[in-house]
């Protein structure tokens, strides 16, 4: 329960504080950061616009992809506390709900008809498939590293003894970090404040979605953010005490919105050619820490 | 006794009645053959499934020895599976064919050999005897070859019937060398003799024939690369028969592979290694080739490809546990795979199903002329999204089930195993995590060109969707679909038995699922319920406060531009172009083009069609090479009496001298 009213919270001023980066990296003074749930709020006040082409498809789609993210967000724990969901194997059900929310939104990308938004989601499509396989790994070097199979299991029994599962610990956040960015299509794969359509990639697949559903797909990317960052507090978080574990946990997500901030404002987005082997290094990586997992766990030699 | 006598029987008056009779009375007694054997069969298959195998020994021939038929709770997971097939398959097909009741002939052929067809598959999951199997096998492999070539006027369709025909004779060579060695050392043709047999010569002997064994059913199977003939066999027979051959048909080869097991006691590691690295191989291979296709049922076919794979990996990963007496990787191993052979068996044929439909509706299985068929066929449209979501894997349906059982027993094996099974597992996960992701491209893709978007093509009749009797079956199969996705805990239970039969080979006390850890599909029904609330709740939600605003319903945002035609929408190789871009070295593909030139260009084109590679160097190439080779010798065949003669007495010859010096 209480993960889900951390997270909950976290995400009404996550997406908020890396706009606010961004603006005072460039300058400005930018919005408060609660105005993108204000945006959201806003849209949900709205009446819909909706294709002739499209059919029911695009009318649910934004409700499962938003209730797949809502889902997921119950079974990350937070800290010594459970997600509502919890059970053994949890993390391969976290990433395949996500994955129906995908399914869903490049479906209703495609009832449109419109070819932009059929290139986003081609794209959409290729690129997740390609961030999974890091997050499997990740996830099973951390199940091989502590002998649990569930997101509580490992968190808890994840403890940071040696210099190499310092190492692995921080290299683990920057993957779950490159895997937060590639799901919520964010800088160095995908720019959401371009405004070509042509290099777009999930922006442009939700070009005709409007009011209330284009308010559940924005607040499903905000949720997404403050999930993985709830991940990559686990990794750090133990066996500490409440008293110090919510401090931590929003000082965690606080810096991780800047870092996504800072990222965004200081690096170019990829040729969209590139992405790929970007994501393919991202296995690479979570390949490292499994055999890091493996030498600490002493299985070598 | 009886019970035998009426399975032989009904096949026999049915076949006999249904050529004399009206189209409308072949269809009720095809439906009450089929339905007849089903129940019959059925009874044993629950009795064999609860623990009660039924056993019998008929007298049999001099030349066949007796014939030992046993059906224990293996045998009865697939009876069942084959008869709910048969059962939903057959309805629809009553249906299906209806639009060729004019070919009164052609009926009566295909009806009989569907009665054919099951008999033949159900009586393989009894007997025990390779010879009589052997004749089973052909009946099948016959029976589903003519049904192949219903639609024997267009040339596509033979040419693929002819493939079917030649590959299934070289799996039925293999069977029968590997039958044939064990009987000539044995003298027997019981099963039991293989297995004395290969408990007599342990080590390099076993291990070959079963692999021999292996290759038999493997091409039955369509394990790559042994899976050519599949994506030409199910795309040009009647849907209700690719719905049947890819739900059962299949299968078969993937319960000779687990009899086998049974049998031949092998060093399980190394053999599922093999199975393993081939499995995992034929299911990358198989939806990577599935995303290009630009047939539905070529797709199709090539998707079954891809889930024969998974099915393997659940084989493999059990052997695997077996050998190294890990128990949980051995249940839940074996537990997935034949989970996931009625699943597979499910969201197939339902595919295949609804890909009927749209055939019927439309006279065209190219997905590239197709496109917004949601607002025509609506209920087609949905049962298709179903079973997309479930052979994806995607929760809360049965896909998930049997996914999340294999990754269940990689992850839980990690901690007690060596550095190279550890390495096995890791990549064992990506591949399956791959194959996944892989398949949401190839199914996002497939639904939204064929029933999404605005239709490509103007067709002169009209489309409309098919009767509702025709759906009927299909409804019922979502049933199961959602029934095991929401509540695989009664599924699991009735696999106990079956995968009892494998971890008792080597002695590891399996008795359920619940301490493997699977107690978490309790947790499993919880989470899927919540998903479907909160979809339920949300969209409640949506539809109050829409109620009160103004929801205008305009064109798609066209970025300014005003006069977008069906024609600029992607199509189903526009949306695979990023990933062929990518993964082109892996394909043959052929491109013609006519480029856009000049001020005042003319017509322009490009066509890609994608080619199996494997196909082209291990079936196209040596049978090209084979072809030149043996036009060689067409002089030998000069059309002349007198050589034909003189090759006659020179054999007679040669043969006399050979018998005098002793040499044969």
């Amino acid at each position: 329960m209480l993960s889900l009213l951390l997270v909950t919270l976290t995400s009404t001023f996550f997406t908020g504080i890396i706009i606010r980066t961004k603006s005072l990296a460039a300058g400005r003074k930018g919005p408060g950061i609660f105005q993108p749930i204000k945006d959201v709020i806003r849209l949900f006040k709205k009446g819909s616009v909706y294709s002739e082409t499209s059919s029911f498809i695009f009318q649910i789609a934004p409700t499962v992809y938003f209730s797949s993210v809502f889902i997921a967000m119950l079974v990350v724990p937070v800290g010594q506390s459970k997600g509502i969901i919890s059970f053994n194997g949890d993390f391969i059900f976290f990433a395949y709900v996500l994955g129906l929310g995908k399914f869903f939104s490049i479906i209703g990308a495609m009832d449109t008809g419109s070819s932009f938004e059929g290139m986003g989601a081609s794209r959409e499509a290729l690129y997740s498939m390609f961030a999974e396989p890091a997050f499997f790994i990740l996830m099973g070097s951390l199940a091989l590293l502590t002998g649990f199979t569930s997101f509580q299991g490992i968190f808890s029994a994840l403890h940071l003894g040696s210099s190499i599962s310092y190492a692995l610990a921080v290299l683990a956040a920057l993957v779950f970090l490159m895997i937060a960015m590639i799901e919520n299509s964010r800088m160095p794969l995908d720019d959401p404040k371009t405004h070509l359509e042509l290099t777009m990639i999930h922006e442009v697949t939700i070009l005709d979605n409007s009011g209330f559903d284009l308010g559940l797909i924005l607040s499903a990317g905000y949720l997404k953010f403050a999930v993985y960052g709830t991940i990559i507090f686990n990794l750090f978080s133990g066996t500490i005490d409440y008293a110090y574990a919510i401090p931590l946990f929003f000082a965690i997500q606080l810096f991780i919105a800047c870092l996504v901030g800072v990222i965004e404002s200081f690096m170019a987005r990829f040729r969209l050619n590139h992405n790929a082997q970007f994501i393919v290094v991202l296995s690479s990586v979570s390949l490292l820490i499994f055999f890091g997992a493996l030498l600490v766990s002493g299985k070598f030699i | 006794m009886s019970l035998i006598w009426s399975f032989i029987l009904i096949p026999f008056i049915a076949i006999g009645l249904i050529p004399l009779l009206k189209v409308r009375m072949k269809a009720i007694v095809v439906y009450t053959a089929i339905s007849s054997i089903a129940i019959l069969t059925s009874i044993e298959a629950v009795k064999a499934l609860l623990g009660e195998a039924f056993d019998l020994v008929l007298v049999g021939s001099y030349i066949s020895g007796p014939i030992h038929l046993h059906i224990d709770a293996l045998s009865a997971w697939f009876m069942l599976i084959i008869n709910f097939t048969f059962m939903t398959g057959g309805f629809y097909g009553l249906f299906y064919m209806n639009a060729y009741k004019n070919q009164p002939n052609n009926l009566s052929l295909q009806a009989v050999l569907f009665v054919l067809l099951h008999a033949a598959i159900i009586s393989l999951c009894a007997i025990q005897n390779s010879f009589v199997f052997i004749i089973a096998w052909e009946i099948m492999a016959l029976s589903a070859f003519l049904s192949i070539l219903f639609d024997h006027e267009k040339a596509a369709t033979v040419k693929a019937g002819i493939n079917f025909l030649i590959q299934s004779h070289v799996s039925i060579l293999f069977l029968i060398i590997g039958f044939i060695w064990v009987a000539s050392k044995t003298g027997s043709y019981d099963f039991s003799a293989i297995r004395n047999y290969s408990l007599v010569n342990p080590g390099i002997i076993s291990m070959t024939l079963y692999l021999v064994f292996f290759i038999g059913f493997a091409i039955k199977a369509g394990l790559v690369p042994f899976h050519t003939w599949l994506p030409y066999a199910h795309p040009a027979a009647p849907a209700h028969i690719s719905g049947s051959m890819s739900g059962v048909l299949i299968k078969i080869g993937i319960f000779g592979m687990l009899r086998m097991l049974l049998i031949i006691p092998v060093d399980y590691v190394i053999i599922g290694t093999i199975i393993l690295v081939i499995s995992l191989f034929s299911g990358i291979f198989g939806i990577m080739m599935a995303i290009l296709q630009q047939n539905l049922k070529k797709m199709l076919a090539y998707s079954s490809i891809e889930n024969i794979g998974i099915i393997g990996i659940g084989i493999g990963l059990g052997c695997i546990g077996l050998g190294t007496n890990n128990l949980i990787l051995s249940s839940l191993g074996f537990g997935a795979a034949l989970l996931h052979t009625l699943n597979h068996s499910l969201f197939k044929s339902l595919l295949f199903f609804t890909a009927g439909n749209v055939y019927q509706a439309t006279h065209t299985l190219d997905i590239e002329k197709l496109g917004g068929l949601i607002k025509r066929m609506p209920q087609t449209a949905f049962l298709f999204l179903i079973a997309a979501l479930a052979i994806s894997g995607l929760p809360p349906f049965n896909g998930f089930i049997s996914e999340f059982l294999i990754y269940t027993g990689l992850f839980r094996s990690l901690n007690n195993t060596s550095v190279i099974s550890l390495l096995c597992i890791i990549f064992t996960i990506t591949g399956l995590v791959a194959i996944g992701g892989l398949a949401i491209i190839c199914f996002t893709k497939t639904f939204s060109v064929v029933f999404l978007g605005n239709a490509r093509h103007t067709f002169r009749h009209e489309v409309k969707e098919v009767s509702l009797f025709q759906l009927l079956p299909l409804y019922f199969i979502v049933a199961f679909i959602a029934g095991i996705g929401l509540f695989p805990q009664i599924f699991l239970n009735l696999l106990i038995k079956p995968v009892q039969l494998f971890t008792s080979l080597h002695q590891l006390p399996f008795v359920s699922f619940q301490g493997s850890g699977v107690n978490v599909l309790l947790s499993f029904t919880y989470s899927s319920l919540y998903l479907i609330l909160i979809v339920l709740i949300l969209l409640g939600i949506k539809k109050l406060v829409l109620l009160k605003k103004i929801n205008p319903t305009l064109s798609t945002w066209g970025c300014g531009y005003t006069a977008p035609t069906s024609k600029i929408q992607y199509t189903g190789n526009s949306f695979s172009k990023t990933y062929r871009d990518l993964f082109g070295a892996l394909f043959q593909t052929s491109k013609k083009e006519k480029k856009v030139q000049g001020i005042f260009p003319a017509n322009a084109h490009l066509e890609t069609k994608a080619y199996d590679k494997i196909e082209k160097w291990l079936i196209d190439r040596p049978t090209i090479d084979l072809k030149y080779f043996l036009g060689r010798f067409l002089f030998i065949q000069n059309g002349r009496i007198q050589s034909y003669v003189a090759y006659g007495i020179a054999f007679i010859i040669t043969m006399l001298i050979l018998s005098v010096f002793r040499i044969i």
